[in-house]
């Protein structure tokens, strides 16, 4: 019998602390209303949740992390993860504070559905056990369904929150499909359990079919291709603040399963898995390199983009080794950033109050806004991966960790690859500063989009000065994961 | 761990499952195909039309309907799998202990801040 103590629950506090916020603004958001004022009472009080969530994560103590009966792991690891995360979250919600704001999005059930899917968000960053793994897939991927279609009276949004969820479930079978093969050979749902049931026998092939379709189910989440088809669509038809919430947090949970799950999970049998995650690394790759290119409106662009550097990210995954996962933890960290900036200004290119998302909106920037034609160049510099930006320090760890562990060709198709993307990085900055315009865009820029804004060209701009920093903390929470837990 | 051949040790436990499925499949086929089979097939007009009450068949079957209906039984199956797992968990009290009891306690407290958001939304009400 599981015998209570508080040392059992203690590593999940900030968790516990989170869900019972969102319970909290469930009644509020029940009893304050529909009004846009009681919507942002909702979102300050959840932006305030998530601060303190962050002190209690950084508080954490990664070595008394287990909880739960070892389901729930809050190592160093799922420290540095969780801290992106939430930062992430903060920002999206941030910006979805304006007085003249979308009043689909202006509901007070916006900002409760995101902070219920942050805490699934954490709970995947964490989850050591198969259980915990799909509560957590779960309990994130329920809210952001319903936050794709929060447009109601938009048909591309309904749609988008449809194909969302009709193939959210499919690799939500698919996961369980897997897990339940995986559970049937190794006897046990724990992670550190089933590394010690594989570790120096041979797999029977029902279990590589187990793994092939977990790895496949957390594809689709992370929308590595050719599990991707959905991303284009969804970006696009979603309200752009759900773009934005979109690219920046739901893949860095994604993205840690994965990492916990292979290294944890199938650590000894890492030759198997390395097939498959170098052929979605180099799938992700190509499709979002040469997918983005052909697109008109930007929030499609982003959504290839996005594949593209999930492809960058799964290259240091498939290297496999302690390097390779400080590799993917550099990477993210500059690509939430530089989501959050690049969002914080597509989500000003509004005409007359109306969203203007193509890309032959940006035309001209340069002249009638100067200072955001600038940060926009700083981000498509960094996404393309140009020194000494942040984009270039994830993409050169994640190549060198795939070339240390051999994977030379993987790097040089990665290599080739972001050259081709920087073509459509290099097109907008075309856009801005060589091309001009009759109709600008609305001038107005709130304060919430001026700071997002500024903290992610911070951030990028002196990612050179703190990658020392980085790499220490993102190279001990690697050896964390592998070695340790 | 390190069980040892665990996989027919597992399959053993399903084997009554197997054997269920078999005979309903069986059972299914043996009494479609027996009437098609052994009965008399005289269709004509009258006996092809859907059969409602003796009355004609007013229309499609498959029309739409009002999307509250969905809501409430939506609402209901929230309730149905509450008291399922009230059940077990009331049988079972005795030997989960006092952490099993607020662990129900919580889960309901859950349940029941739901219910205080769809009833203060109308979520209830028909009209």
């Amino acid at each position: 019998m599981f015998a209570f103590q508080m040392a059992d629950i203690m590593p999940a506090l900030p968790e516990i602390f989170l869900a019972g916020i969102a319970l909290v603004l469930v009644l509020v958001a029940a009893y304050g209303g529909e009004t846009p004022r009681s919507a942002r009472r909702v979102t300050r009080i959840a932006m305030g949740g998530i601060l303190i969530t962050l002190a209690l994560v950084v508080n954490g103590d990664p070595l008394a992390s287990r909880a739960f009966g070892g389901m729930f792991s809050a190592d160093s690891f799922a420290i540095y993860m969780k801290v992106l995360v939430l930062l992430g979250t903060f920002a999206a919600l941030g910006m979805s504070l304006r007085s003249d704001g979308d009043s689909d999005i202006n509901k007070p059930e916006y900002s409760l559905l995101v902070l219920l899917a942050l805490v699934g968000m954490m709970l995947m960053i964490s989850a050591d056990n198969l259980m915990a793994l799909y509560m957590g897939v779960e309990l994130q991927s329920l809210p952001l369904y319903v936050v794709a279609a929060m447009r109601t009276n938009s048909l591309r949004s309904s749609e988008a929150g449809l194909k969302y969820f009709l193939l959210g479930a499919l690799s939500s079978g698919m996961l369980l499909y897997g897990a339940s093969l995986v559970y049937g050979v190794a006897g046990t749902t724990d992670f550190a359990g089933i590394a010690e049931a594989i570790s120096g026998r041979d797999m029977p092939t029902v279990f590589i079919i187990g793994m092939v379709f977990m790895i496949s189910g957390l594809a689709f989440k992370v929308s590595a291709a050719p599990f991707h088809m959905w991303t284009p669509d969804v970006y696009e038809g979603s309200p752009t603040l759900v773009t934005a919430l979109f690219a920046i947090a739901p893949k860095v949970a994604a993205i840690s399963l994965l990492l916990r799950l292979s290294y944890g999970a199938f650590g000894s049998i890492a030759d198997q898995w390395q097939q498959v995650l170098i052929a979605l690394s180099v799938g992700s790759m190509v499709i979002g390199a040469l997918g983005a290119i052909m697109q008109t409106d930007i929030k499609r662009m982003m959504a290839y983009s996005s594949i593209a550097h999930m492809g960058y990210a799964l290259a240091g995954l498939a290297a496999g080794t302690v390097a390779g996962v400080t590799g993917v933890m550099i990477y993210m960290t500059g690509y939430v950033f530089m989501g959050a900036g690049t969002f914080a200004i597509i989500l000003l290119m509004r005409r007359d109050g109306a969203e203007a998302t193509r890309i032959t909106d940006l035309q001209g920037l340069s002249r009638t806004h100067p200072l955001l034609a600038l940060g926009l160049l700083v981000m498509m510099f960094s996404m393309a991966g140009i020194p000494p930006l942040a984009g270039f320090f994830g993409k050169w760890y994640v190549f060198l960790a795939a070339v240390e562990a051999g994977l030379v060709p993987l790097a040089v198709i990665g290599v080739v690859m972001s050259v081709i993307g920087a073509f459509y990085y290099l097109r907008i900055i075309r856009l801005m500063y060589f091309e001009d315009t009759d109709s600008p865009l609305d001038s107005k820029i709130p304060m919430a989009n001026r700071v997002v804004l500024g903290a992610s060209l911070a951030v990028i701009l002196l990612f050179f000065a703190g990658i020392a920093g980085l790499l220490a903390a993102a190279d001990s929470a690697a050896v964390a994961l592998i070695v340790l837990g | 761990m390190g069980v040892e051949n665990p996989v027919p040790e597992l399959l053993h436990e399903y084997l009554p499952i197997a054997v269920f499925f078999a005979i309903a499949v069986g059972l299914a086929i043996a009494m479609v195909s027996a009437s098609l089979l052994l009965g008399n097939q005289r269709p004509d007009d009258e006996k092809m039309t859907a059969y409602e009450c003796g009355f004609d068949a007013f229309d499609d079957s498959r029309r739409q309907f009002d999307v509250r209906f969905y809501l409430v039984a939506i609402l209901f199956i929230i309730f149905d799998l509450e008291v399922a797992f009230l059940f077990p968990w009331a049988v079972s009290l005795g030997g989960i202990g006092v952490f099993g009891f607020w662990s129900m306690m919580l889960f309901l407290a859950v349940l029941t801040i739901g219910f205080v958001y769809e009833w203060k939304k109308g979520a209830l009400e028909w009209e």
